[in-house]
């Protein structure tokens, strides 16, 4: 679906492209300073204590989870500083692309991102032979992680716009919100693989964002009637 | 007031040989990157006013610097107006730069992934005599750094010998030589590519078809690259000749001295380019005042160019560019007289054309294409390829560093836009993919894949 998304909404404007890359770059960034981080922090602890190597994984987690919004702030920044200088340039005085817009590729950027390195290796795997959860473990683990990166990504995409539009109008709370979103779906997927814990509740708040980020974009319950009456 | 040069060069002469047993020709040369066809002094004065317009507010368009008279105003919104066009078409430029080189690397990763020859290590070409087998890791250092001496010499070289003879005119040369290197990639290293493939999916193919298969690869490949054919068949066959090249890059360089080599690589690239005796940029300001396009077969175009000059050996990328009118679309091929496409955008910029335009001198004004030289292409590639060979962390190393090199290519087509004049297109990118490469390997593998067997979400 993530692809589909780029497909038809991105594809088709090279600007749209360029700050869906850039996006992906912004969170790759921000994965590599998190992962580094953890990274030390592992080195410079004992690999035999199990409930070490847990916590700090865990703390790995957090902080990836703050730095990622850290970044998306300053990925905002930068669009709207690039904003600034479309319109400046465009003949009729605004910019060829909208905040909103480029809030939501934004998103998508980020979402496609870390869903990709969620699951390529995964999907990777997939392709060869072997049997999933042979010692054990699930045996819904592929599907599972489908779905699970499937919310990741909107919810990344959501996310930006939430995010965007809280930055726009200095609402801190929206902020403050999205980042207790991520938090909370992060540490729901602790509960993995107890799969009903952490896959509901993140389909829940995906629901619950969506329907926020699309009344923010100025849409509303008579719009989304008359769009879908149209079509049937 | 900064005058700017738009015309820049990318050169490279494919490599021919294939095992150290093989008589070595031409390798190949790194190339820079050519700038936006339309520019001239005053998009950058106009470019600098936006920038500052920016600090201001979005409304201090056209004028806001100028003294606010008349005819400056009329002036800068001239200018204004082709530098916004520059900018706007500077995204989809972008694009159309991000696609082959996508496709470029999308090409040599899949084969790298699953054909199983170039991963093999079955010697190595005599430009990196030393062999990476020692015992010890300062030995094996020493050695990569020898070898990469040894290849950016030997390009250094070649570079300079190009150039030599690019000054004294000896045309001919150049172009047998072209030929000869074009033909012998077209065919030797596509029936070994075909014959790895074909080797790899189990299926078979008798001599003849094969023949006849390569036979047309080939001379469809030479005539598209070296006269004149469709715009998308010639950027085909340039993309996949990049690919073959990086592919018997990937193969036969030993690991360390591959790295080194990308890294000395693109500070080469920064310095021929950049220096004022620098090899590449004399070529391109010989090229420039020649008012000669530079050789077809190694850059990549992405818009089409009428022929100019040399008519012999033009490359006349026919072909509707992407902001056409009508009329250029029916191909039209004029020999012209020297004032056009590449570097005579800067007289013919009249009126922006904004609106259907009919007379042919106008129409040389669409010819807003970048170019991109076929070595960047190549050792892009070999970047991403190497990283897909050798990481173990593959698909999110390979990732990795596409998106960096791509973020690399924007940038580097943002400061050509701003400086308009010829620009490294290796610097930023290789070394945002090496500094992606060697992060993502150590780093976040071991994060991802914690994060991966616990099955948690960040």
């Amino acid at each position: 679906p993530a692809f589909g998304l780029f497909i038809f909404t991105i594809a088709r404007d090279p600007l749209r492209i360029i700050i869906l890359i850039a996006g992906a770059f912004f969170w790759l960034v921000s994965l590599l300073l998190s992962s580094l981080i953890w990274f030390i922090a592992v080195k410079a602890s004992d690999p035999q204590d199990e409930r070490l190597q847990k916590g700090l994984l865990i703390f790995g987690v957090m902080f990836s989870v703050l730095l990622q919004e850290a970044f998306r702030f300053l990925y905002y920044k930068l669009l709207r500083k690039a904003i600034e200088g479309l319109v400046a340039l465009s003949e009729d005085g605004c910019s060829p692309i909208s905040i909103q817009q480029m809030a939501y590729v934004a998103g998508v950027g980020f979402g496609l991102m870390s869903g990709a390195f969620s699951m390529i290796n995964l999907l990777a795997d997939a392709l060869g032979p072997g049997t999933v959860g042979i010692h054990g473990d699930s045996q819904l683990y592929f599907l599972t992680s489908a779905f699970m990166t499937m919310v990741l990504i909107f919810l990344h995409t959501f996310w930006g716009i939430l995010f965007f539009h809280g930055c726009e109008h200095r609402r801190w709370w929206e902020i403050v919100a999205v980042v207790i979103m991520h938090l909370t779906v992060s540490g729901l997927s602790f509960c993995n693989p107890l799969y009903v814990g952490s896959l509901v509740p993140s389909y829940l708040l995906m629901a619950a964002a969506a329907a926020w980020a699309y009344l923010l974009s100025g849409g509303s319950a008579q719009n989304l009637r008359r769009f879908l009456l149209c079509k049937c | 007031m900064i005058t700017f040069m738009n015309n820049s060069d990318s050169e490279e002469e494919p490599c021919n040989e294939r095992t150290s047993l093989m008589s070595a020709e031409s390798p190949p040369v790194p190339s820079y990157q050519d700038g936006l066809q339309a520019s001239e002094a005053g998009e950058a004065q106009a470019h600098r006013k936006r920038r500052a317009g920016s600090s201001r507010g979005p409304n201090s368009i056209a004028g806001g610097q100028t003294s606010g008279s008349g005819v400056p105003v009329r002036e800068s919104a001239l200018e204004n107006e082709e530098e916004e066009l520059t900018l706007k078409y500077g995204a989809k430029h972008v694009i159309m730069l991000f696609v082959p080189v996508t496709l470029c690397m999308i090409v040599v990763v899949a084969t790298i992934k699953s054909v199983r020859f170039y991963t093999e290590k079955n010697g190595q070409l005599i430009y990196t005599p030393f062999s990476e087998d020692t015992p010890s890791v300062g030995q094996r250092l020493l050695n990569s750094v020898l070898n990469t001496i040894v290849m950016i010499s030997v390009i250094i070289v070649m570079t300079v010998f190009l150039v030599l003879l690019y000054k004294y005119r000896c045309y001919k040369f150049i172009h047998g030589w072209l030929i000869l290197s074009s033909l012998m990639l077209l065919f030797l290293f596509t029936y070994i590519y075909l014959g790895e493939v074909l080797k790899t999916y189990n299926v078979a193919m008798d001599y003849p078809t094969l023949f006849i298969v390569i036979w047309n690869f080939g001379a469809v490949g030479m005539i598209c690259i070296h006269w004149k054919g469709p715009l998308q068949l010639q950027q085909a066959y340039l993309i996949m000749i990049s690919a073959l090249m990086a592919l018997v890059f990937i193969k036969y360089l030993p690991e360390w001295s591959a790295w080194v080599i990308l890294g000395a690589i693109s500070i080469y690239d920064l310095m021929a380019v950049l220096c004022p005796k620098g090899p590449l940029r004399m070529l391109v300001e010989t090229a420039q005042e020649r008012n000669e396009p530079i050789f077809p077969a190694l850059i990549y175009s992405s818009a089409m160019m009428w022929t100019v000059g040399m008519a012999k050996t033009d490359t006349a990328a026919r072909g509707p560019s992407q902001q056409t009118w009508d009329a250029a679309e029916d191909g039209r091929q004029h020999l012209r007289s020297p004032s056009h496409a590449e570097s005579q955008m800067s007289e013919a910029r009249n009126p922006v054309p904004t609106r259907p335009v009919t007379s042919l001198e106008e129409l040389e004004e669409e010819e807003r294409g970048v170019k991109l030289g076929l070595g960047d292409f190549i050792f892009y590639s070999v970047l991403v390829g190497k990283a897909a060979a050798t990481a173990s962390g593959d698909w999110n190393t390979t990732l990795a560093c596409f998106v960096a090199i791509l973020i690399g290519l924007c940038l580097t087509l943002l400061l050509l836009a701003v400086f308009k004049k010829a620009l490294p297109a290796l610097p930023i990118s290789i070394t945002f993919g090496l500094i992606f490469y060697f992060s993502t390997d150590n780093l976040v593998r071991p994060f991802m894949d914690t994060l991966a067997s616990h099955q948690l979400y960040i």
